[in-house]
């Protein structure tokens, strides 16, 4: 370890103040705080400080993903190899699926990762730890056959409006991730939408279906899939929301670990759950007639209400704040997936619609407080004239 | 009104090193020092130029805002040098022990309220008296709506007050009687929930019994939770030692500037109590209680969450009881951002399985453990923030400066030690005591 320290200050002597590469000391730093942590002790206000740190935080949360990212790699093999109607193992069908997901990680990371460099540099910060999650959940979000070009271009459109442009990571009001997919599926809806694109290579064999549930109830087709299909995951979707069941042992990590708001996935499946049971009771269309606790296991809603709605910097920030935020989250996702089925996956729009108002609902919440002062004041002012 | 206070939010955290009970009475400083800094926001004008003598109580210096109040030598003896720093401002006054000399006050029987204030005043007593808002020296010419004084610390490693002053209840008492005349209501105490206290038997005094975590012990969150401040309101605060002190100084006519300091941390051989006086140098107790190793030390004026750094050779602070010596944390740990990487390292966080260890306690030292970023998880601070105020919200309106705003989240109500445990348990790293700190001095700038 001292060896490999030392070396690493060798390499870093050029970037340090006042040498001849100090612009680009974000870039070297970035790379030498991923093997060490800095040896950085307090200068000012408190002189100990808590182990975790954003590093920290953020690989939690990519370990979270990792269940529904593996379950996500495995279901696209078993997709395509099912539809071919030959016999496969496990391994042929995780295989598979690491040839189609594996690409696309690398070019979302590689993409996002290059403009936070130059930001970073640019702005003369460090590099913020944020895109490591976005960069994973890109991928997660995408339909298996889009091309790569198009995840380059959503994830540079996502990094540099919806993030930078707001000042980086912890300044956003859009969760980037959901950008990124929000950009593809109004600009390349082609490849977003449709009964052809969410099993990979569907469009080349005649006859074979890779409709999603969601948009088969749309169209006012029969739907051929148990709800224990529909819990784990073998149904066609975006690559890694299927599995209510993985997605599910992620939740539990952002739980026990207390990265993700536990109010805001309770909050979610509560308003989704109520607006559900209400659709049923009217039953006026097959959508409308699908089972509430269908709805919960269908669809994006259970990995976006886990891992997207739970972004700390968009979602609200105060405890209740967290839980309105939550149960809107719930009843829009459901109710744009059976008011407008042009868009059956309702949760995406859900979640982007809910960050912008995430402001709005914890300004009430700060003035409830704010108000509350004021007439104490006001009373103390009483009470000495 | 004695209603008990309960806090549930907050944080205990069990570091080794607490000093053991028992009163060390032979260290013997020759140094001496008065700092400004102790005093928030304070401008100083000198009356004294180095080499004159001194003795104990006469004057050093005065505040250039309220020229009443004076600030006198703990000892007699010797001005030895003025230390300055940047732009001529004053660091610290060192006074070298020389003599017997004191300066007497004539004590009257009869005691009201405005010959209390002009002794206080002369004395240099009257800055052990400190206002809320803000945490600065109380104003001579307000009458706060209330005096509080809190009996028990919840810091990390820090005192025991009722065995600090077990030698000290006939003063302690008759401090409370003096500073009792200085406001119309009645003075209060808050105390632990510890079945035995002395503090429990004072007179005149409202007695509340508190409970919870750490900042329990912190005035700002008692006094939001009995008389929150208004606008224009003053609730004066002062610690136990110092009503010793103005205790002592009535009854002898002379100032005194008795001060129990415990010397604890991991980085301490026998941590241990001492009887010596305010400002006095500390290299002399070190040597007593002994370092573990020679690697660098750091060294404290007050606990680790909200203390101010010092030197071996500095001296200790004016309001202090405690003085923590940790080791310092400049290493590197390769990996160690790993979620459940280095659990010895206490974590608030359940990122981390250091809970598990939390009965043993934990060996603690300056790493930053991590780097400053933006804030991005939140929900954090309000857990160990128990006041009714939202601690994020705050420190944004105070990063922008806005003073309406930051009257209308609470300013008021909060100095920076509050915000101790945020600096410790946020994952941005951000330096929230610095950030209350500015804005408060914004505060007095602007709306005074």
């Amino acid at each position: 370890m001292n060896f490999l320290r030392k070396k690493l200050d060798e390499i870093k002597r050029p970037f340090s103040k006042g040498e001849k590469w100090e612009k680009f000391a974000p870039a070297i730093n970035a790379f030498d705080t991923f093997l060490f942590v800095p040896n950085h002790t307090t200068q000012k206000g408190s002189h100990i400080r808590d182990g975790v740190d954003l590093k920290r935080t953020m690989v939690t949360v990519i370990i979270a993903l990792l269940p529904a990212l593996f379950y996500g790699i495995y279901n696209t093999g078993f997709q395509y190899l099912k539809q071919l109607g030959t016999d496969f193992t496990f391994m042929d069908a995780f295989i598979h699926g690491s040839m189609k997901i594996i690409p696309m990680i690398i070019v979302s990371y590689v993409v996002g990762l290059t403009i936070e460099f130059a930001f970073a540099i640019y702005r003369g910060h460090e590099v913020n730890e944020g895109y490591l999650v976005t960069g994973m959940l890109v991928p997660m979000i995408m339909p298996v056959d889009i091309p790569l070009w198009m995840v380059a271009v959503s994830v540079a459109f996502a990094v540099i409006i919806a993030k930078e442009a707001f000042g980086g990571t912890g300044m956003n009001i859009l969760n980037p991730a959901l950008t990124a997919r929000a950009f593809a599926f109004f600009a390349y809806p082609t490849y977003m939408s449709g009964n052809k694109v969410w099993v990979s290579e569907a469009g080349m064999i005649d006859g074979v279906s890779g409709e999603t549930i969601l948009g088969s109830l749309a169209a006012g087709q029969k739907i051929n899939y148990s709800m224990l299909e529909m819990f784990s995951g073998s149904i066609p979707g975006s690559i890694a929301e299927t599995s209510t069941l993985w997605i599910l042992a992620g939740a539990f990590i952002l739980i026990a670990t207390g990265v993700g708001s536990w109010r805001i996935m309770a909050g979610g499946v509560l308003g989704a759950s109520i607006m559900g049971l209400l659709f049923n009771f009217w039953g006026a269309n097959p959508l409308m007639s699908f089972n509430w606790m269908n709805h919960l296991v269908v669809g994006g809603f259970a990995f976006g209400i886990v891992f997207m709605a739970t972004d700390p910097v968009s979602a609200a920030q105060t405890q209740k704040g967290k839980w309105i935020y939550g149960v809107l989250v719930g009843v829009f996702c459901i109710m744009i997936r059976v008011f407008n089925p042009a868009y059956p996956e309702g949760v995406m729009l859900a979640i982007l619609l809910m960050n912008v108002f995430a402001p709005t609902i914890d300004h009430y919440v700060y003035n409830s407080n704010v108000i509350k002062r004021k007439k104490r004041w006001e009373s103390a002012l009483i009470k000495t004239a | 009104m004695s209603k008990d206070i309960r806090l549930r939010k907050g944080a205990d955290l069990n570091l080794v090193g607490k000093a053991e009970k028992k009163i060390n009475v032979k260290s013997k400083s020759d140094l001496f020092a008065i700092q400004p800094d102790d005093f928030f926001s304070l401008t100083p004008k000198l009356i004294v130029k180095e080499g004159e003598e001194v003795s104990k109580g006469s004057p050093v210096f005065y505040d250039k805002n309220n020229i009443s109040i004076n600030f006198v030598s703990p000892v007699s003896g010797i001005l030895r040098s003025v230390n300055r720093v940047a732009k001529r401002k004053i660091e610290s006054i060192v006074i070298e022990r020389q003599g017997d000399r004191e300066i007497i006050h004539d004590i009257p029987k009869e005691l009201n309220r405005g010959n209390i204030i002009e002794l206080l005043t002369n004395s240099g007593c009257w800055p052990f008296i400190r206002q809320r808002p803000y945490n600065i020296i109380a104003d001579p010419n307000d009458t706060p709506k209330s005096i509080l004084i809190s009996c028990f610390t919840s810091a990390p490693l820090d005192v025991d007050f009722d065995f600090i002053l077990e030698n000290n209840k006939e003063d302690f008492q008759s401090g409370i009687n003096i500073i009792q005349k200085l406001t119309n209501n009645n003075v209060v105490l808050t105390v632990s929930d510890k079945p035995t206290s002395f503090f429990k038997n004072i007179k005149n005094v409202d007695i509340i019994k508190v409970s919870g975590p750490h900042p329990s012990a912190n005035p700002s969150v008692q006094i939001q939770k009995l008389f929150p401040i208004n606008v224009g309101e003053k609730v004066w605060v002062i610690r136990p030692e110092d009503i010793v002190n103005i205790g002592l100084f009535f009854k002898t006519g002379v100032y005194q500037a008795q001060r129990t300091i415990a010397l604890a941390g991991s980085s301490l051989k026998t941590p241990q109590y001492f009887k010596t006086k305010i400002g006095s140098q500390i290299e002399p107790l070190i040597k007593i209680a002994g370092l573990k190793s020679k690697s660098q030390t750091r060294y404290i004026n007050g606990d680790v969450l909200t203390g101010s750094i010092t030197t071996n050779d500095g001296f200790i602070g004016f309001y202090n009881n405690l003085l923590s010596v940790i080791p310092e944390g400049n290493k590197y740990r390769m990996f160690g951002w790993l979620p459940f990487m280095d659990n010895s390292i206490l974590s608030l966080s359940r990122t981390s399985l250091s809970w598990l260890f939390s009965n043993k306690g934990y060996e603690i030292d300056t790493n930053l453990n991590g780097e400053e970023r933006a804030i991005v998880v939140t929900g954090e601070m309000e857990k160990v923030f128990p006041m009714d105020i939202y601690p994020m919200q705050l420190l944004k309106v105070c990063m922008t400066g806005d003073i309406e705003k930051m009257e209308a989240f609470g300013i008021y109500e909060v100095v920076p030690e509050d915000f101790g445990l945020i600096d410790y348990a946020n994952t941005s790293k951000i330096e929230a005591q610095e950030i209350i700190s500015d804005a408060i001095k914004l505060m007095i700038k602007e709306a005074g």
